[in-house]
């Protein structure tokens, strides 16, 4: 099996020349400039009113965000948003795991999730606003409201699919609950826990422009859709840039809390398939 | 027809003693015990959300009890203005959807039979997917106003995403060993996508539509709540101006039963499109 493993190694690493990064560079950043290239081509040939070239918005995004919009809107939005998915995956991950070890209490919550999960999450705003009137709370309950179902119904699925082998090992070995709980159920749904999480970070950033464009006077969202309705076209344009970035990041920073989360998942999976 | 005892007891009487057919009889068992436990856990919900305003822990003009939302609910449902709206927003959910799934099977498709461009996107699909949705909600009212194609905008561009990744990684998941089977017998372009691209690719577009399904109908009434066209969302604009709660309150339970609705549809679609394939199966849902 080694000797297999050995010349594969050996070819990949003579593959990875400079040749070989100064190709793959070209081939994965060509296609985003030809893309950049006709935006900027198409807004000096046939200028648009609604879709300025990419110049125009790169300077209002330094005009509009770099400065007291930075601290005033983005800070707050972004401090909402932390902690409604702070709260969503910590009590997901905590009532799921409750849910999923006891059968009984599943069975009998199951419906009652199930018609949660398939509310859509924006329709609770006005419910929200209802309860807890226009506030920071409402706009994190928002959130919250919304991002806890994929980490919550995962959790779940996760536990729920353990390997029996291990439970009962865990039981014969009289593993305290503790224990239990750290060594052997949360690492084992772990997997399927990140699955959950990586949807939840999605919906939270949906839930957070929403509510802000809904009811509020500062935040991302309100700020994008003031300058929609004040025909800041622009400006309009470097808020749906800074809302890509802003998920862009997002999606980097989970995959390399997964990477870390879950490296033992992915090594045994290489193992498995070597 | 009532079924007879005494065959019940012996068909009762086989399961338990048959040592292989014994787990029929326990699953059985398990499944109406959950079914009842299911029942009672709707059943305390609904209790409980009844007691909430009935003791006066939150107004009922805040949280209106079930019994006053069911009778809402029955009003909305000899209210012509009800299913008018909930008309509209299934036609921006379907015809989103299926815009989504075109424009998803085709790019995808092309894009995933080619490493060469699926290496050139790369960059490209990895920027843009993370774009939330709504953001761009403020360009689809200002490029069509107040009307479907603005809701169509959003609908689209969130549910292509989930599609399209889903056909990406389906199509270019062919065996190469098939692919390479198929080539030597000298199978066509097009009887190479029939015969090898499409069964690998099946199990991928049908998650994939599930999954779309779900963020069609949600943001289809997110787009009705922010910009107010015409369907259950802009219902609920409309009871929410005029604090009419109890029409509000309905209206989410609408939501919630509309989407359970399809989320069973599709999942009981994806399950037979795949009935006849277990071990794919399997890894899709990894």
């Amino acid at each position: 099996m080694s000797a297999q493993i050995i010349p594969t190694r050996a070819t990949s690493k003579a593959r990875r020349g400079p040749g070989r990064i100064v190709e793959g560079l070209l081939s994965s950043l060509l296609f985003p400039f030809v893309l950049l290239g006709l935006w900027a081509l198409s807004s000096v040939l046939s200028p648009n009113r609604f879709f300025p070239g990419p110049w125009k918005v790169v300077t209002a995004f330094g005009q509009t965000w770099l400065g007291t919009s930075f601290v005033v809107d983005v800070l707050p939005s972004l401090g909402r948003l932390t902690l409604g998915l702070i709260l969503s995956i910590v009590f997901g991950i905590v009532l799921g795991a409750l849910v999923g070890s006891f059968r009984p209490l599943r069975s009998l919550l199951e419906p009652v999730l199930e018609f949660f999960r398939a509310v859509p999450p924006p329709v609770l705003i006005p419910v929200l606003m209802l309860l807890l009137g226009i506030s920071d709370q409402m706009k994190v309950a928002v959130i919250v409201s919304g991002a806890i179902w994929p980490v919550l119904l995962n959790t779940i699925e996760g536990v729920r699919a353990i390997d029996p082998v291990m439970r009962e090992t865990a039981a014969s070995y009289r593993l305290g609950t503790r224990d239990r709980i750290f060594r052997l159920v949360l690492p084992a749904a772990a997997p399927q826990i990140m699955t959950g999480v990586r949807q939840a970070l999605s919906v939270g950033l949906i839930l957070m422009v929403i509510s802000e464009m809904f009811a509020s006077s500062s935040g991302l969202g309100y700020r994008i859709s003031y300058f929609q309705r004040n025909y800041l076209i622009a400006e309009m344009w470097s808020g749906i840039l800074l809302l890509g970035l802003i998920g862009i990041a997002l999606s980097l920073l989970f995959q390399v809390s997964e990477r870390i989360i879950l490296r033992w998942y992915h090594g045994t999976k290489e193992m498995e398939r070597a | 027809m009532l079924p007879d005892p005494a065959l019940f007891s012996a068909v009762f009487a086989f399961f338990s003693t048959h040592p292989e057919t014994k787990g029929v009889a326990v699953t059985v068992n398990r499944k109406l015990t959950s079914a009842l436990l299911g029942t009672l856990g709707v059943v305390v919900f609904l209790v409980v959300w009844q007691l909430v305003p009935t003791l006066g822990l939150i107004k009922a003009t805040y949280l209106p009890p079930p019994t006053q939302v069911a009778g809402q609910l029955v009003a909305d449902f000899g209210d012509a203005t009800f299913w008018v709206a909930l008309g509209n927003t299934l036609a921006t959910w379907i015809i989103g959807l299926l815009l989504s799934l075109v424009l998803a099977v085709v790019l995808g498709t092309l894009i995933g039979l080619s490493p060469l461009l699926r290496r050139g996107t790369r960059t490209t699909i990895e920027f843009l997917r993370p774009i939330p949705s709504v953001a761009l909600i403020p360009l689809a009212i200002l490029l069509y106003g107040l009307q479907r194609e603005a809701a169509l905008v959003i609908v689209v561009w969130a549910t292509f995403w989930q599609i399209f990744i889903q056909v990406l990684y389906g199509v270019a998941d062919v065996d190469p060993v098939a692919r390479d089977t198929a080539r030597s017998f000298g199978l066509g372009w097009f009887a190479r996508l029939r015969y090898v691209v499409l069964p690998t690719a099946l199990p991928y577009l049908s998650t994939g539509l599930r999954l779309g399904g779900t963020v069609a109908l949600i943001l289809a009434i997110t787009a009705e709540l922010v910009i107010g066209n015409p369907g259950l969302g802009g219902l609920m604009v409309i009871a929410r101006s005029v604090g009419n709660n109890l029409s509000l309150y309905a209206l989410v339970v609408v939501a919630g039963a509309v989407g359970l609705i399809i989320n069973l549809l599709l999942r009981a679609l994806e399950r037979r499109v795949l009935s006849w394939h277990h071990a794919v199966r399997a890894e899709v849902t990894q």
